[in-house]
């Protein structure tokens, strides 16, 4: 287990360097540098000097990045160059909006697709399956931020039962900025949960089609006692994976929900960092983000080590 | 065709590969249509017609330039196509060719590089291309091409290893191996008509991802730039009118659904029909 553990370890290690120098020669790329795209073209020479000079533009780039990676390893993500200020102050803020949104999200899909999956398999080929997996097709048709849009409509503009968009914060009004983050979940979430139902039915019934449940079948048990006594567990191998998988994934949709609801998030951060052409808040963001998936994939393959030994001895 | 014709008579799953056929090829028409003639030229204004309602003269109604929706929706149906073909030519380009060579070298240097490689694109989903790449270049159809592209290329490296493997156990492939016959003459003669079918249903789903990060990118306004007509950014432009004329927050999007809905569809029902034995763990 510590062979694969640290052979894992360093994969991820690895494809977090090779992640970071992509962030940052894709952006070293760029026509002209962080400082031009900041003052424009009519700049004067000497104040696009003066100010590369300060965000040390003038420096060699591989220097640069050794600043960036020391930095980004002593908790320091350097300054926005719009606001001036420090972007871990910026992004602390933005997570206290953006993580509940993805936890509450990934509850929704999951109180979904574990049922509608598990019925789906169990009816198989009846009818109840048909709908389901109907509905669990159509959802994956529905663009999030189309569904969001839908659920403004329904119930901010027709019903005025919840607000458009905006977010209160904790602080202020932590029943208001409760509620502020539950129709965004709700958007992100049912889209999950088309996809994760999908999966959880085809896991239960690969699982299904075991012969220790033709052998329990054969013994007289019923269905259900197969399933939630012998079955479940082994289902819950593969669906665990993939919903690992799949919160990343969250993660990285809320981008696009946090501007529909004008959520105050990473995404809507993000957004605006393009937009105000503030490169370095950028590349710590694109950073974070995809690190974060980074690391979720790796925690998954080091659970699921654990769960099936199988794996463990392929390595 | 044998493979349809025997599936029609056992599962009745086909009508995903009918219905999936007819949603898309409506979709292919319309952008066909949209390509020489649309009711009025999907980017001209007139504002006095702003915000109408269906009537004859627009049948959608107007939006708030006073352009013809139903022939925004036109236009959207032949730039969401342009950009999913695109993309998975991108893909393809790219990922038939590098999955080739990873199955032949099983294991060996280039596969491993081109798992790691797919590894790390994974890690930046399309989403994260795409916007590193507006950070540099502003937004565009292009962008979304090559971002999407290069996602696709990651996962048809990976599909195309997989089913090439797997026909590379098959005893007609290791007669070919075992007299010699090099390696490109096997790639083209043999692997590729194998893997066709398992490649064009990926295609299929591709392509509906390739048309939802295009709605998703156009809608955040890193996508197609205005005034092209695409329907990530029509549902952009209605979100501030959900008010006053909530249909066009619903048309453009019923739009996306139809359409990714079909490809979807398309691609299960095309799975089905090729291999037969996943029929019963499939979702429908």
């Amino acid at each position: 287990m510590a062979g694969f553990i640290s052979h894992r370890l360093m994969m991820l290690v690895l494809t977090l360097f090779v992640a970071s120098l992509v962030v940052f020669w894709v952006l070293e790329l760029l026509p002209g540098d962080a400082a031009q795209l900041l003052l424009g073209t009519e700049v004067q020479p000497d104040t696009l000097a003066a100010i590369r000079a300060q965000l040390g533009l003038d420096r060699p780039a591989l220097l640069r990045y050794g600043d960036w990676i020391g930095g980004l390893l002593t908790g320091d993500l350097g300054d926005s160059l719009v606001y001036g200020i420090p972007i871990w102050d910026m992004v602390r803020d933005r997570l206290a909006v953006s993580l509940p949104l993805a936890v509450m999200a990934f509850t929704i899909a999951t109180a979904i697709a574990l049922p509608v999956g598990m019925v789906a398999a169990m009816q198989r080929g009846r009818l109840t399956d048909l709908i389901l997996m109907g509905f669990a097709q159509i959802g994956l048709a529905v663009p999030n931020f189309w569904f969001g849009l839908l659920l403004i409509l329904v119930f901010a503009v027709l019903n005025n039962w919840f607000n458009a968009g905006g977010f209160p914060g904790w602080q202020d009004d932590p029943v208001g900025s409760l509620k502020a983050l539950f129709l965004p979940a709700l958007a992100l979430g049912v889209s999950e949960a088309a996809i994760l139902s999908r999966m959880v039915r085809a896991a239960m019934l690969e699982t299904l089609g075991e012969d220790y449940v033709r052998t329990a079948r054969a013994k007289g048990l019923s269905i259900s006692r197969v399933l939630f006594g012998h079955t479940l567990g082994n289902a819950m191998i593969p669906i665990a994976t993939l919903m690992g998988l799949q919160f990343a994934f969250l993660v990285a949709g809320s981008v696009i929900v946090e501007n529909v609801f004008y959520l105050p998030g990473i995404g809507q951060l993000l957004l605006k960092a393009i937009f105000e052409r503030d490169l370095i808040l950028v590349r710590d963001l694109v950073l974070m983000l995809s690190g974060f998936v980074i690391v979720l994939s790796f925690c998954v393959d080091i659970a699921y080590g654990f769960i099936d030994p199988r794996l463990r001895r392929t390595q | 065709m044998r493979l349809l014709m025997s599936g029609s008579k056992s599962g009745g799953h086909l009508p995903q590969l009918w219905v999936g056929g007819a949603l898309t090829a409506i979709v292919l028409i319309t952008a066909l249509v949209a390509g020489f003639w649309t009711p009025y030229p999907a980017d001209q204004q007139s504002i006095i017609d702003r915000l109408q309602g269906p009537s004859m003269a627009h049948w959608l109604g107007t939006d708030l330039y006073g352009r013809d929706i139903l022939s925004r929706i036109m236009g959207g149906a032949q730039t969401a196509l342009w950009v999913g073909m695109a993309a998975i030519g991108v893909g393809l380009a790219g990922g038939l060719p590098l999955g080739l060579a990873a199955a032949m070298n099983r294991n060996g240097l280039i596969d491993t590089a081109i798992a790691r490689g797919s590894d790390l694109i994974f890690a930046f989903p399309a989403l994260l291309t795409a916007v590193l790449i507006a950070a540099i270049h502003g937004p565009g159809m292009i962008n979304v091409i090559v971002a999407v592209g290069i996602f696709n290329i990651a996962v048809f490296a990976r599909v195309v290893r997989g089913a090439a493997l797997s026909i590379m156990a098959r005893p007609f492939l290791q007669a070919a191996i075992a007299i010699g016959r090099p390696w490109p003459s096997i790639a083209l003669v043999h692997l590729l008509p194998n893997i066709a079918g398992v490649v064009a249903v990926q295609a299929t789903v591709q392509f509906a991802a390739a048309i939802l990060a295009e709605a998703a990118l156009s809608y955040l306004g890193l996508g197609i730039k205005p005034p092209d007509p695409s329907w990530g950014k029509m549902l952009a432009d209605a979100q501030t009118l959900l008010y006053l004329s909530p249909m066009q927050a619903i048309l453009p999007g019923l739009a996306i659904v139809w359409t990714v809905l079909g490809l979807n569809l398309l691609g299960d029902g095309l799975r089905d029909a090729l291999d037969p034995k996943l029929r019963s763990l499939r979702a429908v």
